[in-house]
């Protein structure tokens, strides 16, 4: 049922959010094509920029009455894809909503608008001691609701968990346009934990406009160990021993070869680009326990030939050393025009088979793998470096990734470890779960959005016709046919 | 399986190709940009709209687009480019170095310089007929001093309010122009070098004084200072502005003049001069007469401060009891990475305090003519700064390049603060001259 034409529709955004804030021309609207994922890109039909919730509320609620499908979007740093429009539509911007609404020391809480960017609430919150934990790479530049929309982690998560740990409750618009508040700053909420279910949903339930998260005390003391490697192997081995020591590092971070070479042109960091991989370990806590705990920490790696193990001896040191690694993946761009970054997650012990494994599969298809990740957590970021213009090429990429992730299940482990599913991995579902936990997914976001008006063609693979295969080959993305009013 | 994947997922959802690509903008620069997205915060505009039109991968993105013939190149698409102050503050954010100055010069080539019919005629009209051409640009100063010093400024409040704070912007235009006694300056003391020194356009009729001041400066250092009649403009604003023809013949010019003089090295005191200079050999890479050449004059070039700061200081440096903020020029610590030397040097300085404020290396608004042609993101953005120096402190701040001192001036008046602005050299100069007023009066 069309009930409102394009250019209705577009009067009425225009007097919602003022005129300045609905972009569409093509010259305005292509950059929102794509975000981090390079893969695979699809222009909105509108893109709007609200200034506060109560828009977000009426410009769905118009959405929803043109029929015109709604994919909320930060600042396009995902890496699945979640915030392509697949089947076009109107797209939410939400980086003007950026304001941090209150920091409360007190409490250690923190109430933001989902455009605030990451390291702009660490940055404000650390006048009192205080800091925000998830730090995913991109934490200089992506948004608190677009880390809550993908549940992000970052390197140390290790120690102190993912976002979905850090947020306590949210203000979330709905698919009927309405306004609604979930969880609470206390620890244990009555009734169903909706914020837990809101974290992670990839804008496929609701849009998120207000966030109360958690902040941490800062740690007393740091020290950060760079071990270097002359093989993957020695690395991989460390860490699944430092974890089998009961040693649980704040963050503990790999870095391969092919990584080194791009970051040290870059950062010159002093990696050593000549070696097979190093590691990055990081401790916190008081004074007078981390010696203790570094001594354990490099007694482990030195039974696994290490070239070098040194401690950084300045904040100005550790810095560099964390900017190579949260740089790392922007900085592959120097070896190729394009890349395939992977997220999957593998129990700790399996690390040196499922790495031998990633290193095969590369040979393989003649591919360059670069591997920069979070190795404490066993959550693997293979990187396939391609050039597109090339042939035959993103299929076999595209190939190579699929065999990574399944190495990854068939070790015991997931399809993704921070980055989320978006259109990446949305069949890739099927392996880890049952038609009949897909459907209890799929009754969920019915609940929250009966009309499928929120981000489709997201996270959730399309019901199974009768008599498919429930192993689903590739090809992983598919793009549902355009839907909405100007197909 | 290979036919199915890319039919899954690139055709199906692109904008068509509404028309055909664009050579000027195939430019392999646009390769390096992997879209991570880590330039979007440190860019001003973006940080002022929120908008990925104004980003740097928003640009890039755009160009990329136009290149393929996906969208035009026309109105909006220049608007998007041209509101970029080619800072080049992404070019320092970037992991993967992405030369982005250049991505956007190619793109203002295509679509040429900025601004209203009218404004296009007037900036085409300075680019090729004054800046070139430093003897019209005298008579003009000349004229404009008479202006300012006559009683017809008072016309201009009966002036268009855009047209008005245009006028605001005009510095007063100084008594006397600099002009070298000689070609060549003997060092004072041992020889250390023999160098020489850009001159400019602007420099020697707005800033007469800090030219003067880095001859003396350089010559206290040991520095044969040689400045070459032959020479004129840099063409940065050509560059910078999609003017390249013109800039080309003012580049060779220079090449000619200082590579006929011998010299160990080009001072430049203007950060965006020496940035272009630098890239001298980029800007004539198509040029097979002048590819070798280019690339020597290039290497030559140093920034004041970063070849005195390489260089070492000699001779007593008097005290200037003073607190100082530093603002980094853009085309200082991002277009030709100099960010150390010219704090070594203020830190050389006896009595001077150096008070650092709050991200000094983002652009002040001043961007050649971008305070002209953007008046309003120009002002969003000096206020931010003007803010960022007063919770400094500090009595002055320190910017060493024409376009920024002009433009912190002019904030400076508007924020009702009593901020001094100084060249770099300006206090070398200062420091150099209280030491031999101490040494006069110990004699005396």
């Amino acid at each position: 049922m069309k009930v409102m034409d394009r250019r209705t529709l577009v009067a009425r955004l225009r007097e919602v959010v003022g005129a300045p804030h609905v972009l569409t021309r093509p010259e305005d609207l292509v950059v929102y094509e794509q975000d981090a994922f390079l893969v695979a890109h699809a222009s909105p039909d509108i893109v709007v920029l609200p200034g506060a919730a109560a828009e977000v509320g009426t410009v769905i609620a118009l959405a929803r009455a043109a029929g015109v499908p709604v994919i909320a979007r930060g600042a396009g740093t995902g890496l699945n894809g979640g915030s392509i429009p697949v089947a076009g539509g109107l797209m939410l911007v939400l980086t003007r909503m950026n304001r941090i609404l209150e920091i409360d020391a007190r409490s250690r809480l923190a109430v933001v608008e989902p455009g605030v960017v990451n390291i702009d609430l660490s940055a404000a919150s650390a006048r009192d001691g205080l800091f925000y934990a998830p730090d995913p790479g991109s934490q200089g530049v992506s948004t608190i609701g677009g880390n809550v929309g993908n549940n992000a982690g970052g390197p140390h998560c290790l120690a102190y968990g993912v976002t979905g740990n850090h947020v306590l409750g949210m203000e979330v618009v709905l698919s009927s346009g309405e306004i609604m508040t979930v969880g609470s700053p206390a620890v244990d909420a009555p009734g169903y934990d909706l914020a837990g279910l809101l974290v992670g949903s990839e804008g496929t339930l609701g849009v998120i406009t207000r966030i109360t998260v958690r902040l941490l005390r800062q740690a007393e003391a740091v020290r950060t160990l760079l071990a270097v490697f002359e093989t993957i192997d020695d690395a991989s081995q460390t860490v699944s021993e430092v974890i089998a020591a009961g040693i649980v590092p704040t963050a503990m971070e790999m870095i391969d070869a092919v990584v080194m070479r791009a970051v040290e042109a870059a950062i010159h960091a002093g990696y050593p680009a000549d070696a097979g991989a190093v590691l990055l370990i990081e401790v916190e806590g008081h004074v007078q326990a981390l010696p203790g705990l570094m001594e354990r920490i490099a007694a482990v790696a030195k039974r696994h030939r290490p070239r070098v193990l040194r401690q950084a001896n300045s904040a100005r040191e550790r810095e560099l050393l964390w900017k190579g690694r949260k740089e790392g993946a922007g900085a592959l761009g120097r070896l190729a025009p394009s890349y395939y970054l992977h997220d999957g997650v593998v129990p700790r012990t399996k690390l040196p088979e499922v790495m031998a494994k990633v290193a095969a599969i590369a040979r393989t298809h003649g591919l360059v793998i670069g591997n920069l990740f979070h190795a404490g957590d066993g959550n693997l970021h293979p990187t396939i470096l391609f050039d597109p213009r090339q042939p035959g090429m993103l299929a076999r990429v595209v190939q190579a990734g699929e065999e990574i992730l399944r190495a990854c299940v068939a070790a015991g482990g997931s399809i993704t470890g921070e980055h989320g599913v978006g259109i990446e991995k949305r069949e890739y579902m099927r392996w880890l779960f049952t038609e009949a936990d897909l459907q209890a997914m799929r009754r969920v976001k019915d609940a929250f959005d009966p009309t499928g008006l929120l981000n489709p063609g997201k996270l959730l693979p399309d019901v199974m016709s009768s008599g498919a295969q429930a192993d689903v080959k590739s090809p992983a993305f598919s793009v549902r046919p355009r839907a909405g009013l100007w197909s | 399986m290979e036919t199915s994947v890319s039919s899954m997922h690139l055709p199906l959802q692109r904008t068509e190709p509404h028309g055909p690509v664009v050579p000027g903008l195939q430019i392999p620069e646009l390769d390096q940009c992997v879209h991570c997205g880590l330039c979007l915060t440190q860019c001003p505009t973006y940080r002022v709209t929120r908008l990925e039109t104004e980003s740097p991968r928003g640009r890039i993105h755009l160009v990329r687009a136009a290149g393929e013939g996906r969208i035009s190149t026309g109105e909006r698409f220049a608007e998007h480019l041209n509101l970029c102050l080619m800072c080049r503050a992404c070019e320092t954010a970037c992991p993967s170095g992405v030369k982005y100055g250049r991505i956007a010069e190619a793109a203002r080539e295509v679509i040429g310089p900025p601004g209203s019919a009218l404004s296009r005629a007037v900036a085409r009209l300075a680019f090729t007929q004054l800046f070139p051409r430093l003897g019209r640009m005298r008579v003009l100063l000349r004229l404009l001093r008479f202006y300012q010093r006559s009683g017809l400024r008072a016309v201009a409040r009966v002036l268009p309010r855009r047209l008005r704070e245009m006028e605001a912007l005009l510095p007063p235009v100084p008594a006397r122009f600099f002009t070298p006694e000689a070609e060549v300056l003997p060092a004072i003391g041992t020889r250390r070098a023999r160098v020489g020194l850009l001159n400019g356009c602007i420099m020697p009729l707005l800033f007469g004084d800090i030219n003067a001041a880095t001859v003396r400066v350089l010559r206290r250092n040991g520095c044969e200072v040689v400045i070459p009649k032959g020479q004129g403009c840099c063409g940065a604003l050509n560059v910078h502005n999609g003017e390249t023809t013109a800039a080309k013949a003012m580049a060779k010019r220079n090449i000619d003049a200082f590579l006929a003089a011998g010299v160990d090295a080009v001072i430049v005191n203007a950060a965006g001069c020496g940035a272009t200079m630098k890239e001298y050999d980029h800007l004539l890479r198509g040029d097979p007469e002048y590819t070798e050449k280019a690339a020597r004059f290039s290497a030559l070039c140093r920034d004041a401060s970063e070849f005195l700061a390489d260089l070492g200081l000699t001779g007593p440096l008097g005290p200037v009891d003073m607190t100082v903020t530093y603002q980094d020029p853009c085309h200082l610590a991002h277009g030709q990475k100099v960010r150390a030397q010219p704090r070594q040097l203020l830190a050389a300085i006896p009595g001077l305090t150096l008070i650092e404020m709050e991200a000094s290396d983002r652009c002040c608004g001043s961007a050649g003519i971008y305070n002209v042609t953007h008046p309003e993101m120009s002002r969003t953005l000096l206020d931010e700064k003007m803010t960022s120096i007063g919770r400094t402190g500090a009595e002055a701040v320190v910017a060493p390049n024409p376009g920024c001192m002009l433009q912190l001036r002019y904030g400076a008046q508007r924020a009702k603060a009593g901020t001094a602005v100084y060249h770099l050299m300006d206090l070398l100069d200062q420091a150099y001259q209280a030491a031999e007023d101490d040494a006069g009066r110990a004699r005396a």
